[in-house]
């Protein structure tokens, strides 16, 4: 699988696909559930599940603004930690964990429209998503797709092959590409 | 997974295994080079599992946060957990989830509000958020005892078009009215508020608590909608005679003090007994005054069985209301019932409905053919089999609850069209 995605999702990328290994995006392609970690207004660690995204240069989540402690804590401190870790959560072959560390930056200027940029991502992932999002059935859980997005810029990437934790991982600072 | 912040000021998190030790827990040591993980009182130890189903989505979600301190160095790391926090969707469903969390979503808008200086509220098109509020399905409730009037009319030859129709507007609107009124003097009194169990057949739009709709526009709409049913109302009379007025008002004032104050009639246990009149003999019997101007005994049998069922509807769908409603004071007959008793007040009502109509058709009252209501008693019996199951989980008795309205829907449509099809045979 190539490190722009392969899933047809190339908005906001204007250079060639970063420095994320690959098994790492294999990873964030083929992740179910990855865990956000944030640091909260005191200072806390928080962890959420959240189905990530991979757009070539930036991880993506999204979340509700029902469970939006996260996006109030990103807002005040944007260091986060995603990690790739749940073998039954990640069907990649072969099997391998990641840690990404990075700088989010919380998108909600449009709640109700702007995170379904991740639209294409979403349903290559998890397909039934689509008929939840019709009118008539968005009526039942209205918050439920209002919306942020959350864009987190890679910075460091650990990544244990085989999954060993036990092992010393490779370590790869991240480089965005320049937009 | 092991959570600690790094030397750099960033959480880092680690799959590894552990075991519980004594009552604490045993993690095995990871390596996360050149980051050196040390002892902390800040850390975190994440458990989570999800169900894949490769293709469609994933189920069985459920993960546990717990803080505490770690101890590194050694064969196994300790990790001595302070607090927890979590969720796993076979103890608290997904929408019940969602539902408590509709606080939380109010405080982000706010910020948002504050930060930008202007309001921003969640979005829904106008069409929709007035198909919501309304709750516009459940018209039916009004369609069918409304058909029901006009049917016996036609069966005794008398029938005017522009004259149903107005009647159709004119209780179409009182329902209406009835729906939104509800809704603002149940978050009013904190009824939907409390509520964490909302299906689509109880609990209210929720229109209010999900910021779609204000409380004055709420407000406006109710009295938009009762004043729409005045007009008419009087319009009728002024055609039909003051026969009509009395039965008109009962049903406004009826539908008005359901939820309002100071009679809030649902909240002293007569609400069953309200739906039922309403949308039972007044709406029939109203329906049929205004195409005949006189008042008779077959619509008044033909609309108990419709008013049983009608009530029923609103009997089940307290179901998974009844621990809100109870919280609130609002004391409904399945609140103040056991479970037992309201499984056997179901029953006992719904037979009491089919046997209406054989006895009317006995007696000579009604047409043979509206013993085809009758066929719905197999729903009755599904309805009932739903409630018994699923009593305390209001979300695999949505189901059954539909059943329920549309056990009130075709039963009426097969009186309505028994009705029709006894004209040939009427002496």
């Amino acid at each position: 699988m190539s490190g722009s995605s392969g899933l047809g999702y190339h908005e906001g990328v204007t250079g060639p696909a970063a420095a994320m290994p690959e098994a790492v995006v294999d990873l964030l392609n083929s992740a179910l559930v990855a865990e956000l970690t944030v640091i909260d207004r005191h200072g806390g660690l928080r962890t959420d599940p959240l189905i990530p995204f991979w757009d070539g240069r930036h991880v993506l989540m999204t979340s509700s603004i029902l469970f939006s402690r996260k996006l109030e804590d990103i807002k005040r401190n944007p260091r986060v930690s995603v990690s790739l870790s749940d073998p039954v959560g990640i069907p990649a072959r072969p099997f391998s964990r990641a840690t990404i560390q990075g700088d989010a930056r919380v998108i909600d200027e449009d709640l109700h429209r702007g995170w379904m940029r991740l639209l294409p991502l979403w349903e290559a992932k998890e397909p039934v998503i689509k008929k939840f999002i019709t009118p008539l059935q968005k009526l039942g859980l209205p918050l439920f797709w209002e919306r942020a997005v959350i864009e987190i810029t890679p910075r460091r990437v650990y990544w244990w092959a085989g999954g060993d934790t036990t092992r010393d991982p490779e370590v790869h600072a991240f480089q965005p590409v320049a937009g | 997974m092991l959570v600690v912040a790094d030397e750099s000021g960033y959480p880092l998190s680690v799959a590894t295994s552990f075991k519980v030790v004594d009552g604490t827990i045993e993690a095995t040591p990871v390596s996360a080079l050149p980051s050196v993980i040390r002892d902390t009182e800040e850390a975190r130890l994440v458990v989570s599992h999800i169900r894949p189903y490769p293709g469609v989505g994933y189920d069985q979600r459920r993960y546990i946060e717990l803080s505490g301190s770690l101890s590194v160095g050694g064969p196994a790391w300790r990790f001595t957990p302070r607090a927890a926090r979590g969720w796993d969707e076979e103890q608290l469903s997904f929408p019940e989830l969602c539902q408590r969390a509709i606080p939380q979503a109010r405080h982000y808008l706010a910020a948002l509000t504050a930060e930008r200086g202007r309001k921003v509220k969640p979005q829904m098109a106008i069409g929709w958020r007035f198909f919501l509020a309304t709750r516009l399905p459940f018209l039916s409730a009004t369609i069918i005892p409304v058909f029901l009037g006009l049917a016996a009319a036609a069966y005794d030859g008398r029938f005017s078009l522009g004259l149903a129709l107005l009647t159709l507007l004119g209780a179409g609107a009182v329902h209406l009215g009835l729906n939104v009124a509800n809704d603002i003097f149940d978050t009013l009194s904190g009824v939907d508020d409390a509520n964490f169990t909302p299906t689509q057949f109880s609990g209210g739009s929720r229109v209010l608590q999900y910021g779609l709709v204000s409380l004055r526009q709420m407000m406006g709409l109710a009295a938009a909608f009762y004043a729409t049913a005045v007009v008419i109302g009087l319009v009728l009379v002024a055609v039909r005679g003051a026969g009509l007025l009395w039965l008109g008002l009962a049903g406004v004032l009826i539908s008005y003090f359901y939820t309002a104050p100071p009679l809030r009639l649902v909240h002293r246990g007569l609400g069953e007994l309200c739906v039922a009149l309403g949308f039972g003999p007044i709406m029939v019997l109203g329906t049929y005054f205004v195409q005949t101007g006189r008042y008779a005994v077959r619509p008044l049998v033909l609309s108990i069985p419709v008013a049983i069922l009608v009530m029923l509807i609103l009997y089940a769908n307290e179901v998974p209301d009844r621990v809100a409603d109870g919280r609130a004071g609002k004391r409904t007959l399945v609140v103040r019932f056991s479970p037992a008793w309201v499984l056997r007040g179901y029953a006992a009502s719904a037979a009491a409905a089919y046997l209406v109509v054989v006895a009317g058709v006995i007696s000579g009252v009604l047409p043979w053919p509206t013993l085809a209501a009758l066929a719905t008693i197999p729903i009755a019996l599904r309805v009932l089999r739903g409630l018994r199951e699923h009593f305390d989980s209001p979300y695999q008795l949505m189901p059954y609850l539909g059943k329920n309205v549309t056990l009130h829907l075709y039963t009426g449509l097969l009186l309505v069209a028994g009705t029709l099809a006894g004209i040939p045979f009427r002496r």
